[in-house]
């Protein structure tokens, strides 16, 4: 470093003439700056986030077909799509409905006892009658009802997607059970 | 060896003689300059601050050396999750690892909240140390997720349906759960944008249930996720001590 003072160069001459850059100028370039940024990072999180979601679902199906209607006795709780579809069949007098197997307590699943004719949780007690109404323990309301009906082959088809409350009124709906 | 060219490239600082010296070396090492360069007398009374930030940090990197040893054997999926904790117990040397993992985690649940209990007891969330305390509670969240995730893993029936009943909660989350408040004006005429496929609650399981794709999830979180974003948040814990007029003693 020499000792004798040295101006900067940037302080020599007027900048008028050579320097292009004006206050309006660098402040469009930076708005533009930061408004790329700010796109880039958004997208980048909308990303993020959209991936979460999986595109294809190794679950069974949410609609399916249970068979025909004569298949199922009257006054009993068909069990055979409970493991895999979430989902009981009940034949009662004049209809067949699908009940959800999830508790309206907490979420875990009910088991049907059939000697005592109703759903009984494992969780905290829970215990709901053959209609899916509950009548102890500290379930609020009672079991959903799935959307049920007719395919063109005569089977009865189950479409988890729509669900039925009792507590909404949701119950006389004709899509939540079937006449038989 | 103090003045050997390797021990200055690692250290900067010869051996420190004096005060100036030995606060150089705390502050020149990024692992010592979070600590502050010199204590209070106070500082060592363990009566008073029952070391419980100190413990709750000792347990976390427990975990993390028994939990990186759990996981050469325990594999994430449906077929051998259950099997392989069985066989942490039986077959793998030594057989303890999992349950030394599993007790430090019910320790550190317990001291962490006994360090928020001693916090708040002695007043030391008060100014200039509410900044944080709140990073302390945000800690304590991770904490707390950090146990909710680990409980899966064994997936065993108790595993399943508690969190089954524990993610069932996200349903009601506002605008984003599809039981929750506000969740049904977020819609476009009859069509629902957050029902059970795509609200919060789907992101987290990965699925409409908790099964194979909720337990790599939870795996995922458990062992990468949420310890990266805990560790980032204990630096800044311990950092803020020091800032924060150090650790907080009998006034």
């Amino acid at each position: 470093m020499s000792e004798e003072k040295q101006a900067p160069r940037a302080a020599v001459g007027t900048t008028t003439s050579q320097d292009p850059i004006q206050r309006r100028g660098f402040f469009r370039w930076l708005a533009l700056g930061w408004l790329t940024f700010a796109a880039a990072t958004g997208g980048f999180f909308t990303v993020i986030i959209r991936f979460l979601y999986p595109n294809v679902l190794f679950e069974p199906p949410q609609t399916f077909k249970i068979g025909f209607p004569d298949e199922f006795s009257p006054n009993s709780v068909d069990t055979r799509f409970k493991k895999k579809f979430n989902a009981w069949v009940v034949r009662d007098d004049e209809s067949i409905f699908a009940l959800s197997t999830t508790c309206t307590h907490l979420g875990c699943t009910p088991n049907w006892l059939l000697t005592e004719n109703k759903f009984k949780c494992p969780c905290h007690g829970s215990g709901f009658r053959i209609t899916g109404i509950n009548f102890e323990g500290p379930a609020p309301r009672p079991l959903e009802r799935f959307k049920i009906g007719m395919s063109d082959d005569g089977q009865i088809l189950v479409d988890k997607t729509k669900s039925y409350k009792w507590e909404k009124g949701e119950w006389e709906n004709k899509d939540s059970f079937l006449k038989v | 060896m103090g003045e050997s060219q390797v021990w200055k490239s690692i250290i900067r600082s010869g051996v420190p003689r004096t005060r100036r010296q030995r606060m150089h070396a705390i502050l020149g090492s990024v692992f010592l300059h979070l600590h502050p360069a010199r204590l209070p007398k106070h500082a060592v009374k363990v009566g008073y601050t029952w070391c419980m930030g100190g413990l709750s940090f000792f347990l976390f990197v427990n975990l993390t050396i028994t939990g990186i040893l759990l996981m050469f054997y325990y594999r994430p999926t449906v077929e051998y999750a259950f099997t392989d904790i069985i066989d942490l117990a039986e077959q793998v040397p030594l057989g303890i690892m999992r349950e030394l993992h599993r007790w430090a985690a019910h320790a550190m649940v317990l001291i962490v909240w006994l360090h928020m209990v001693r916090v708040f007891m002695t007043g030391s969330y008060k100014p200039p140390r509410e900044f944080n305390w709140g990073v302390g509670v945000l800690l304590m969240t991770l904490t707390l997720l950090l146990s909710f995730t680990g409980y899966l893993l064994p997936w065993d029936q108790l595993a399943i349906w508690a969190v089954t009943v524990g993610s069932n909660m996200a349903r009601a989350t506002p605008f984003l759960g599809h039981e929750g408040p506000g969740a049904a004006l977020l819609a476009i005429g009859d069509i629902n944008l957050i029902h059970v496929g795509s609200d919060v609650r789907f992101a987290l399981l990965g699925g409409r249930f908790v099964g194979e794709a909720t337990l790599l999830r939870f795996y995922v979180l458990h062992c990468i996720g949420i310890p990266f974003i805990a560790m980032i948040f204990m630096a800044v814990h311990f950092w803020r001590i020091r800032k924060d007029g150090g650790i907080s003693g009998p006034l």
